[in-house]
């Protein structure tokens, strides 16, 4: 499906957020949308999933407007994967999953066979078989984050939105997950905050900065040393990840302390 | 067990405790009815001439006049406080939400204190119950109001108008109680005893209204568990699966006022009940909607019926008001079933 953002401005209590942002994505690419925290960019996922209405501009899913479509038929079009704060109240993982059929069923529509198989072929999916009546708060990080994305594959969605996905989780998990996402063959829009897993995952990058477009392209052609500098306010040395053809960058901080000869003090 | 096969057994198995504790309730009490008498009476009056009639007519009238309806209403009023408080716990993602923690069962409570004690009732032809349903639907009104800002409700933001309005009008109905609490007058006991919340004033015309605002409700709070699911995922989350949030909060808020509204009406304050009822449920058949919702009416149902068997029999020949004893028998138990689970089932 394509995804095509117009023009989307966004204000939050009076305070710009997004500015005039314009972006697309074709189908079946992962895109990347990175930047400093504050720049906007969850903001900006907001409006493709309807959480928040753009004060001007449009977004539009497979050529129709986001905000003319119902409720339930947006939510079939796009999944999301939020950072949110879970409540108090314990599902099973099961349960987490089957919430995922909620924009295919009417008011009086039971749970059907097919939405059973549906919801185990996810399970199966994100390697998470043989734990639906687990609790949900009693999963680690990155279990939660593969029955989330389980749960999102149920909705069979087009367009697939992850903020944040490898938030808190180790190394392992991070690689874990977006392996998974990235196998999943779906039009994806993502956010990231770790730039070299945005270098090695996704398709095409854009950089927000201060609620607009810093810049966009393919990951090598826009990781730049002074956009780097610029957006993110570090330096970074180039070089190539040895086993996968892509980017790796290194990290400096972009004031460097004066080289002196005392030895380092132990911690 | 698995939560499902469970839920399955407990319907089953509440409603037959349902049935066989309204029994017990017109069984017991100062004068003995048999209980085979209570069913052949019962059965008499709903098809008449099928018994032979073997009882005196002040039997009948104790079963029929009495002891019935007030089971009956114990059912109702349990099954909606029980319904209402899950309905709000998911409405604020929160596991202390009652139906008093957003002022509405205060707010029935100025109303009925006001017919009580200043016998407003006389002057404006309002009945306490009426009284104290449209104080509970101005409470609803004022307190969405306050919470609401730029058409959005948070459920913090209604959590805090809730319990700031709730302590307001506790003032204005303590006010008025002590107010009335002058030599030569019972109002302020009778408003006391109100504000304990009792079933004893049941009578069948009055079963009809909650009895079916529950029934409605109920269903319709089931029909939409899908949803009531979701908001307890999150706001973002329950979008992202297309709840329209902010609209389905107002009708949920709506909708659980009025049951609020409809059975505090009749029955007074009755607490816990709705608070600790849910929880209970969760730690049941866990935490969907489709099967705590249905659960939760049935268990409330029972409970209240039986506490208020309690509350007639256990100083007789005087009554405690039912929602003393619902807090005094419920409140140890819950406490021991935290203390066997440690980690609860409903809640972390």
């Amino acid at each position: 499906m394509n995804i095509e953002i117009t023009s989307v401005s966004v204000a939050i209590q009076e305070k710009r957020i997004v500015e005039g942002i314009s972006l697309h994505i074709q189908p079946g690419q992962v895109v990347g949308l990175i930047g400093p925290n504050g720049s906007g960019k969850s903001t900006l996922l907001r409006t493709v999933y309807r959480m928040l209405k753009p004060e001007a501009g449009y977004v539009r899913l497979g050529g129709d407007d986001v905000w003319k479509l119902t409720a339930r038929e947006s939510a079939r079009r796009t999944g999301v994967v939020v950072q949110e704060t879970p409540s108090d109240f314990e599902f099973t993982v099961r349960e987490v999953v089957q919430m995922g059929r909620t924009p295919h069923k009417d008011t009086f529509a039971l749970d059907t066979q097919t939405d059973s198989a549906l919801v185990s072929a996810a399970l199966e999916r994100v390697e998470m078989s043989g734990f639906d009546e687990r609790p949900f708060s009693t999963l680690s990080g990155g279990e939660k984050q593969r029955v989330l994305i389980a749960r999102v594959l149920v909705q069979q969605p087009k367009l697939l939105i992850l903020d944040e996905p490898t938030n808190h989780l180790d190394v392992h998990h991070q690689l874990e997950i977006l392996e998974l996402v990235r196998g999943l063959g779906i039009t994806t829009l993502i956010t990231l905050h770790d730039l070299n897993l945005a270098a090695m995952y996704c398709d095409y990058l854009y950089v927000m900065q201060q609620g607009q477009i810093a810049a966009e392209g393919a990951p090598e052609a826009t990781l730049t040393r002074t956009l780097i500098q610029q957006v993110f306010r570090v330096d970074a040395i180039h070089t190539r990840h040895p086993s996968r053809d892509c980017l790796h960058l290194i990290f400096i901080p972009l004031e460097q302390p004066s080289p002196t000869n005392e030895p380092p003090t132990p911690a | 067990m698995s939560y499902p096969s469970r839920f399955w057994l407990l319907v089953i198995g509440l409603s037959l405790v349902t049935i066989a504790s309204v029994v017990l309730a017109v069984v017991i009490g100062p004068v003995a009815i048999p209980y085979d008498m209570v069913v052949r009476i019962v059965l008499s009056k709903i098809a008449p001439g099928i018994m032979s009639v073997d009882w005196t007519p002040v039997q009948e009238q104790i079963v029929w006049v009495f002891r019935l309806p007030r089971a009956l209403l114990a059912v109702v009023v349990g099954a909606a406080l029980s319904v209402s408080g899950t309905a709000l716990q998911a409405l604020v993602r929160n596991p202390l939400a009652d139906p008093y923690t957003f002022g509405i069962s205060n707010g029935a409570s100025v109303g009925a204190v006001l017919v009580i004690t200043l016998g407003a009732g006389a002057a404006t032809g309002f009945s306490l119950s009426g009284a104290a349903f449209i104080g509970a639907l101005i409470t609803m009104v004022i307190v969405y109001g306050i919470a609401q800002q730029g058409g959005q409700v948070s459920p913090g933001r209604l959590i805090l108008a809730g319990v700031a309005i709730s302590y307001a009008l506790s003032a204005i109905t303590t006010y008025l109680v002590l107010r009335a609490s002058s030599p030569g007058t019972n109002s302020a006991a009778v408003a006391l005893s109100w504000l304990a919340g009792t079933l004893g004033a049941a009578k069948w015309e009055q079963l009809g209204i909650p009895g079916f605002t529950v029934l409605a409700a109920t269903l319709l709070l089931m029909l939409q568990a899908r949803q009531l699911n979701a908001l307890l995922a999150g706001d973002e989350t329950a979008v992202s699966l297309g709840v329209s949030v902010q609209r389905f909060r107002l009708q949920l808020f709506v909708l659980t006022s009025l049951l609020i509204g409809t059975v505090v009406a009749i029955s007074g304050a009755i607490g816990f009940v709705g608070l600790m009822i849910p929880h209970l449920v969760r730690f049941l058949v866990g935490a969907d909607h489709r099967r705590v919702l249905p659960i939760a009416a049935l268990l409330g149902a029972v409970y209240l019926v039986l506490v208020d068997i309690i509350g007639r029999t256990i100083i007789a020949p005087s009554e405690l008001p039912v929602g003393i004893v619902t807090a005094a028998v419920g409140g140890p138990f819950f406490l021991w079933m935290l203390w066997q689970r440690r980690l609860t089932g409903g809640v972390r």
